[in-house]
């Protein structure tokens, strides 16, 4: 295993060391120490690489990550995991807004709490998060699934398109165009892969689906005096 | 952009270390504000009946003895003061009233930072850093400090424009945010008879907090009424007497963090800003919520 401080050495340092395993992998496992919340921590990754962030972390950890398997241990910034393609990103803690923003691909999983925005047009993400999920979560979202095992915020699913997303606890709100959906058997199917995938011990049957009325997806004629 | 810190200490024994604890999340917050930094320390209060001044003079070598001796006669009370870089400190034996009313007759060209029993606002152009070291700020001692370093995005970098802003006795704000309806809101405040020195938007949330309560709001109520009012984004940290307080607002672009102790609580934009604090590794560390005001407070 390799180590790198941050007290001692540069989040630049650190991500060139890391970057130059994508074309020759010396080293499988990476420890971070010291993070103390700095930004853009192991981003770009294109490896199959084991990080483990030994600390809070800034903004944008772990963002445009393929292949890594990361994991903060402690909270995140915002935008953490922002546009992942691949691979697996954990937060033992809980992440500021914006998580797993626009991400392709991959998993990501927040042990605690979300903030807002979570899932911001996600295009094909899973995003496990075991506690709360702050306003506008999943706004936009585009393909993949949001697991929210806590309670969702405001507007949730505003403008959505097609990310299903399994909430347990309550939703404050949904937003434009989201509305709660029937779970059949394929959704439980679905979700219990999910939870299993993260890590997490939940009744599949106790959540509920919501997804997209797909009334907004072509402008209406009869709308255009509204603009 | 802008970046805001603060640090309201629970354990009464680290009170001399305030400054000296403050000074690296100040500096810390550099990246986020580099044009101009100031901050609200509260302590070394004064006795009930007796106010305590923040004055600023452009130019540093101004007389203030001669000042302080002319408010003496004028007023018929004691006035015991110091001055740090351009800033004087009055401690004036009269009303907050009587003293700023005697600054504006006869020292037209003195600006009153700050007014109150413990509060001393103390801000200056340039990096952090730089006035940090200007005014001493690692011997400070106090209670609790707010401070905040400035990028500025809506007016001039100037010393008036920078932060905190006195809304009161012993009130002030620090914004980081852009409001989008302050041109107006500041119209009619003006109408109300408040009194602005800059075109900037923060001082409109500050004039705005100030009328309110001087309208008879509490603090949570003054907010409230703001959430509704203000237009835009802003977080904002509200130093008080006793403490201070958090909000965001309903949108909550602006980033906060909070963290908490057995000996402190912290406030920043970034966790950065949190990390020389003692006991930093164990602490409650969690986001605000947007739309919810959030206040501490040592009781007297």
């Amino acid at each position: 295993m390799k180590t790198i401080n941050l007290e001692t050495q540069t989040v630049r340092d650190l991500n060139q060391a890391l970057h130059d395993q994508s074309t020759k992998c010396t080293e499988r496992e990476w420890e971070v120490l010291e993070p103390k919340g700095q930004h853009n921590i192991a981003c770009g990754l294109d490896q199959n690489l084991a990080v483990d962030i030994k600390g809070h972390a800034g903004y944008f950890c772990a963002g445009m990550n393929k292949k890594a398997h990361i994991t903060v241990h402690g909270n995140a910034g915002q935008g953490v995991a922002e546009n992942m393609m691949s691979g697996t990103v954990r937060v033992k803690g809980d992440a500021s807004q914006a998580a797993g923003a626009t991400a392709h691909g991959g998993l990501l999983v927040v042990e605690g709490n979300a903030a807002a925005r979570c899932g911001i047009s996600m295009k094909g993400v899973d995003i496990v998060v075991k506690g709360d999920v702050g306003h506008m979560s999943c706004f936009m979202g585009q393909a993949g699934n949001l697991v929210v095992c806590g309670d969702a915020g405001d507007a949730l699913g505003d403008s959505l398109y097609e990310v299903k997303i399994y909430v347990k606890g309550s939703v404050k709100s949904l937003g434009a165009d989201c509305i709660e959906k029937e779970m059949r058997d394929e959704h439980i199917h679905e979700l219990t892969e999910l939870l299993n995938r993260a890590g997490v011990d939940e009744d599949p049957a106790s959540f509920k689906r919501y997804g997209s009325a797909r009334e907004l997806y072509n402008f209406k004629i009869d709308n255009a005096s509204a603009y | 952009m802008c970046g805001i810190v603060g640090l309201y200490l629970k354990n009464k024994a680290l009170e001399s270390r305030l400054g000296e604890l403050f000074t690296p999340m100040l500096i810390a917050m550099t990246d986020r504000g580099p044009d101009s930094a100031g901050f609200a320390i509260y302590g070394d209060e004064v006795a009930d009946g007796s106010v305590k001044l923040t004055l600023h003079h452009v130019d540093e070598s101004y007389d203030w003895g001669a000042l302080a001796r002319l408010m003496q006669q004028s007023l018929a009370c004691a006035v015991e003061w110091f001055q740090n870089s351009k800033v004087a400190v009055f401690k004036v034996q009269a009303c907050a009233e009587a003293a700023t009313a005697f600054i504006e007759e006869h020292a037209a060209d003195v600006l009153v930072l700050s007014a109150g029993q413990s509060i001393e606002i103390l801000k200056a152009v340039g990096l952090p850093e730089s006035i940090a070291e200007t005014f001493n700020l690692p011997a400070m001692q106090g209670s609790h400090i707010i401070g905040h370093t400035r990028m500025a995005t809506e007016s001039a970098v100037t010393m008036e424009g920078s932060h905190p802003f006195s809304t009161g006795q012993d009130l002030c704000l620090v914004h980081n945010g852009s409001l989008s309806n302050h041109n107006r809101l500041r119209e009619e405040l003006q109408r109300e008879g408040v009194e602005f020195q800059t075109e900037n938007d923060s001082e409109v949330a500050a004039g705005y907090l100030t009328l309110r309560l001087q309208k008879g709001d509490s603090l949570n109520q003054a907010l409230e009424s703001a959430l509704n009012d203000l237009d835009g984004f802003f977080t904002f940290t509200i130093g008080t007497r006793d403490g201070f307080a958090v909000l965001r607002d309903p949108i909550a672009c602006k980033p906060a963090v909070l963290a908490e102790t057995d000996d402190y609580v912290a406030m920043a934009s970034e966790y950065q800003a949190l990390t020389t604090l003692p006991g930093i590794e164990d602490a409650k560390v969690w986001e605000p919520e947007p739309e919810t005001i959030y206040v501490w407070e040592r009781e007297q």
